[in-house]
Parts: structure tokens; sequence; C-alpha cells
């Protein structure tokens, strides 16, 4: 890209991310919504602003690099890869099926363009942790980016990454969590049907800076807000930096917005259309 | 090629080896790394720590994150060796090992120190007996487990050559070399160091010094005992394996390591798929560990040289054809 797309134009990016989402999922029978329609602007923010990448020449040494530590919400990864040109768009139907390179969770062995092979959750930041000390082993100016859930930051293997982290001083490594403020099922709340957020109020960010890191707040859903929470980030400041995105799990349709229960559920077709009839009478 | 310094009363410890050879492979190969989990003054990295600092990279006691920073590392072309023991590469970062290095097939070699029941009395938590049958049920992963000294040398060197993931094991306390034992290492083959007719004893690891102990003390009861010495269990040499149990009628294992799922988990599937016969596996059965003196422990689970002998002459009786009544008043 020449130009950087303006907000409106990502705004329309994410919208279409969160339409491949509830079709694939849906087609496909399977698969997570909540994780990835709390994802999307994250996701578009980073692979069509932030990273410096070439979709056409995905092992680019000195790419920037991604991993999706958050490993279910793949197919919003898949959708904006897709979206950005790492593959064609009509191979998003194949997800979850037999053979696909999109798999339920992403396998580095199979799709060109993904940095780590994840699923079980705890253990992208980890991996992103080697990568930034390779990088700066090699003397690489590249930068590393992990996508974390709110939820995932409850694996202790987080937190021994996050010191470690620390202790060398990788400002080149960048986590950012998606804070939609559930987990799968969660801590029953006050009410019935309610659940609690997966941290109490305050405390993930309060726990990151304890471990050393430069903290940074943002809207999860506000482009240009996300945009600038990352350019900052980027600038280098001898510790390694989290932005906690803000987001509601399941954003952008009312019916899945906020409910735990559209974790990993899948939505019938008239779902899927009621969802995509709501994302086009937001835009 | 027999090293000229091979013989069998040398003493030193796999773990020693372990270190200098670290040094060695590292004058070679820059893009070698070693990753601690604050144990390199137990599994002697700390040789390699002092001769190349910048090679050498703490990552504290969390074993999980050590594991996938390794992975992240051999992204960007590296060789990491995580060192630590082999408990906590087994046990402890088994799903580090699986999701971000078995799956995705990536270049790190896993060094298991202090493996078996010989850890310097540290018993049950750091004795590691399950870490053959844990590591080989992954697919991809090459599992290596040498003999002595000489052969954790060659085998260090032939995991840093191999592209992809391997788990070495390795031991603490000084051992008698295997005689003959070879400084290059081939990963796969099964090695047959003695010919039999009674039984074919597999072994693998240190456990292969007091298998052959054992079979000179069978022999001096008339009992021949080949022996077949496994430094490899995954690649597995099925024809190495097949061809020793067409010569003899019953079969032994014997690892310093339980006998469900490693070497005598591996020769038990493939005697049942190629060549039924009776098998008799010597090991570690069901049980936890304790911290005890290391003769104490071999004698408890029937590992040293006198025990195993006993343990095969029974065996080998129970199954010998009863002798005809003609043969008996010739005699």
């Amino acid at each position: 890209m020449t130009e950087p797309l303006d907000p409106d134009a990502l705004r329309a990016i994410a919208k279409q991310v969160r339409v491949h989402c509830l079709r694939s999922v849906g087609r496909a029978g399977a698969g997570h919504i909540g994780g990835p329609l709390s994802a999307a602007e994250i996701l578009v923010a980073l692979y069509f602003r932030i990273l410096r990448i070439r979709p056409e020449e995905p092992d680019w040494p000195d790419r920037d690099r991604f991993i999706l530590s958050k490993g279910h919400s793949s197919i919003a990864l898949y959708a904006t890869m897709a979206l950005r040109g790492y593959f064609p768009v009509e191979e998003l139907a194949t997800f979850d099926a037999m053979g696909s390179r999109l798999q339920g969770h992403p396998d580095m062995t199979r799709l060109p363009g993904l940095d780590m092979s994840t699923g079980s959750l705890g253990m992208g930041l980890s991996v992103g942790l080697g990568m930034a000390l390779g990088a700066r082993l090699r003397g690489g100016r590249e930068r590393v980016y992990v996508l974390l859930g709110d939820g995932e930051c409850q694996e202790g293997e987080v937190w021994e990454a996050a010191f470690t982290a620390s202790r060398y001083g990788l400002s080149n490594l960048i986590a950012i969590v998606d804070a939609n403020g559930l987990q799968q099922y969660g801590w029953p709340g006050d009410a019935p049907g309610e659940r609690q957020g997966p941290w109490p109020p305050g405390a993930l960010v309060g726990q990151w800076s304890a471990f050393g890191w430069r903290v940074i707040e943002a809207d999860g859903h506000d482009v240009p807000g996300l945009i600038s929470a990352l350019e900052s980030a980027a600038r280098p400041s001898g510790a390694p930096v989290v932005v906690i995105a803000r987001t509601t799990k399941g954003h952008g349709v009312s019916f899945i917005d906020g409910r735990y229960e559209w974790h990993a559920r899948v939505p019938t077709d008239d779902e899927v259309e009621r969802a995509l009839e709501e994302l086009d009478a937001a835009s | 090629m027999q090293r000229p310094d091979a013989r069998p009363d040398a003493v030193r410890s796999q773990r020693e080896a372990y270190g200098a050879t670290l040094c060695d492979i590292a004058d070679e190969e820059p893009r070698l790394l070693v990753l601690d989990g604050d144990l390199a003054n137990s599994t002697k990295a700390d040789i390699f720590a002092e001769r190349h600092p910048s090679r050498f990279i703490q990552m504290g006691i969390a074993e999980q994150n050590l594991v996938a920073v390794a992975a992240g590392l051999a992204t960007e072309g590296f060789i990491p060796v995580v060192n630590t023991f082999a408990s906590f590469i087994a046990y402890r970062a088994l799903d580090q090992v699986r999701v971000v290095v078995a799956q995705p097939r990536l270049n790190v070699k896993l060094a298991g120190s202090y493996s078996g029941l010989l850890t310097g009395r540290t018993g049950k938590t750091h004795q590691c007996f399950d870490d053959l049958a844990i590591m080989r049920n992954l697919p991809g992963m090459v599992v290596l487990a040498p003999a002595d000294d000489v052969e954790t040398a060659g085998a260090l060197r032939a995991a840093v050559e191999h592209v992809g993931p391997v788990y070495i094991r390795l031991t603490r306390d000084p051992a008698a070399r295997l005689k003959g034992s070879a400084g290059r290492f081939q990963i796969g083959p099964a090695i047959p160091l003695r010919a039999g007719r009674d039984a074919t004893l597999f072994s693998t690891g240190q456990q292969t010094v007091r298998s052959l102990e054992a079979a000179r003390l069978l022999a001096e009861r008339d009992i021949s005992i080949a022996v077949v010495h496994l430094p490899t269990l995954k690649p597995f040499d099925v024809t190495t394996v097949v061809d020793a149990l067409s010569l003899t009628p019953l079969a032994v294992t014997a690892e310093e390591h339980a006998v469900t799922g490693g070497l005598g988990g591996l020769i038990a599937e493939t005697l049942t798929d190629r060549r039924p016969m009776p098998l008799l596996r010597l090991g570690i059965d069901d049980t936890w560990g304790e911290s005890a003196p290391n003769e104490a422990l071999l004698e408890r689970h029937g590992l040293d040289a006198a025990q195993m002998a006993k343990a095969i002459e029974a065996f080998v009786r129970l199954h010998r054809q009863p002798i005809s009544p003609s043969r008996q008043e010739g005699a």
C-alpha cells in the first residue's frame, strides 16, 4: 500500500472481517465467534497500518512478526490476512475443513504468513520473547507483536514471559491484550446469567505495570485511537510495552455482544443473516 | 571408529561431556545458543556459559517460558539448546514441547539432564523415568539416549546437525564407558554389541554398560545373551531389531526407565507386530522414585548387573525346552 488507509476505510475493512468471521464459522458449523469479533479492529489496525510486512513475500526476513497467542480467534486473523492479500478471500470458505490451510487454531506449517502455531493459551508471549531476543542478537530492526486475550492472561506462563522480557528490557516486544471482559465460562456474577470479567477492575493494568511493562490503554474498537496507541508502543523505551485494548466480546452484533455463551457457539443460518443485516445497518 | 582413549574403566559423566561438547560445537556452529533454566551449574552448561557468555541466555526458573522462547529463537534461525532437567522438559513443559516445538517441527534441542534414577539423591520429583515414553510419542521428535560420555558427545553433535526437534536424555554421575564407544554418532541405528543364542537383550542409555556386564555374568553360567544397544529410540531401527529377534527365541529389555512406554514398550510393540516371542522387561515397575544412594536404587529396581543376570537366568530357564528323557539317560 502506498497511501495509508484512512479510519473510515479501516472501519470498513473491520466490518468485512466480521462478515467473513460470521459466514465462515456458520458455514463450517464450528469455530469461535466472540473473540474474533472483539479482535477485528486490532487485527485490521496491525495488518493495514502498523506491521511492516510484505503479503507477497510472507517470509521476508525483516518483516515485523505477529503471533496470535489467543489462537482460537484464528478466523479473524485469516479474514484479515485474506483481505490484506496473503491469500484469496475465497479460501476462507475452507476454514476448518479437511486439508485446509486455515486450521481451527493457526498452524504455521500449513499457511505461509503465520509466524507461529498457537492454540494452547499462554505460549505466544514466550515465543515472541524468543523472537525479540533473536532480533536483538542478529541486530535486526523488526518488532514482535503478540495478541493475547484477557482470559489468557490467567495462564502462568504469560507472567513467566512478562518477567523475563522486562528483565531483558526488550522494547521490540509489544503485547496487545484484547481485553473483552469475558472468558469461556468464568466466574458467576451477581445476577443470574451474568459473569464476572477475567480480572477485577484495574487489575490487568496493575499487573503488567508491576512486571515492569510500559502500559498503554486504548479503546480496542476505535481505529484511530488504536493506531495512535500502537504507534506510541513502537517507540523504543528500554522496556517491553503492552497495549490493553478495551473491547467487548462479540462486538458489532447485538445478540452476541457481551454474552459469554457466544465464545464458541455456532450461529445458525438465520442468525448469520440477522448479524449481517445489523452490520450493514451500522455502516 | 574407536577412539584411542576408549577403555571400559574410563569414568566421566555425561553432563561433563555435554558441557565440554557444547563449547566445541559452538566454535564451529555460530547459530548455537544455550538457554538455561537456572541449572547450568548442575548440568555443566556452566562450562559453556564461561566460554561463550554472549551465547548463553539465562531464562530463570520458568521452564514453560524457557521451551517456548527456544521455539521463537528457532524461527529466527538460531539453534537453541534448552538446558534443564529431564523432569522439567518431559513433565512441566510438555505442552510447550508439543505445541510450539514438535507440532511446528522447529529446530530446538531439548537436553534433559538428570534423567533416570541416579540424580544425586534428589528423589521422586527430580528422577525422571517416563521421558522416553513421553518424547517418543511426539510425532517428528528425535529421541536419543547415549550410553556414556563419548556417545553423549557424538549424540549432541548429531542432534545439533539434525534439522528439527531433538530430545537427548543425559545422566548426572560418572559411569563406566562402553567398550569401543564411538565418537562418531549416527541418529537411528541400533548397535549389536554382542552375539548370543538364548535371548537378545535390548538396552538403552547408561543402562547398556550394566547390560553388557550382566551378559558377561550369564556367560559364566552357560547362558548366552546377545546385546543390542539403542542410543536412538526414535527414529526406531526396526530392521536391526527384527533381525536380532530372528536369531534368539527370547527377548529382554533393560533401561533406567519405566518398563512401560520406553524401550520395553517399543520392543513389546515391535515383536507383537513382527515376531511374537516371550519378553522380559527390566526397568522401573509402576512406582515413584525415592532418594537413596545409586547402588541401592539400582538394586531396588533390579537394574544392577547381578540382579539383571539373576532375572534373565530365571526367564531363560523357564522358557527352555524341557529336556527329553532319552537325553537325560544319555547324559
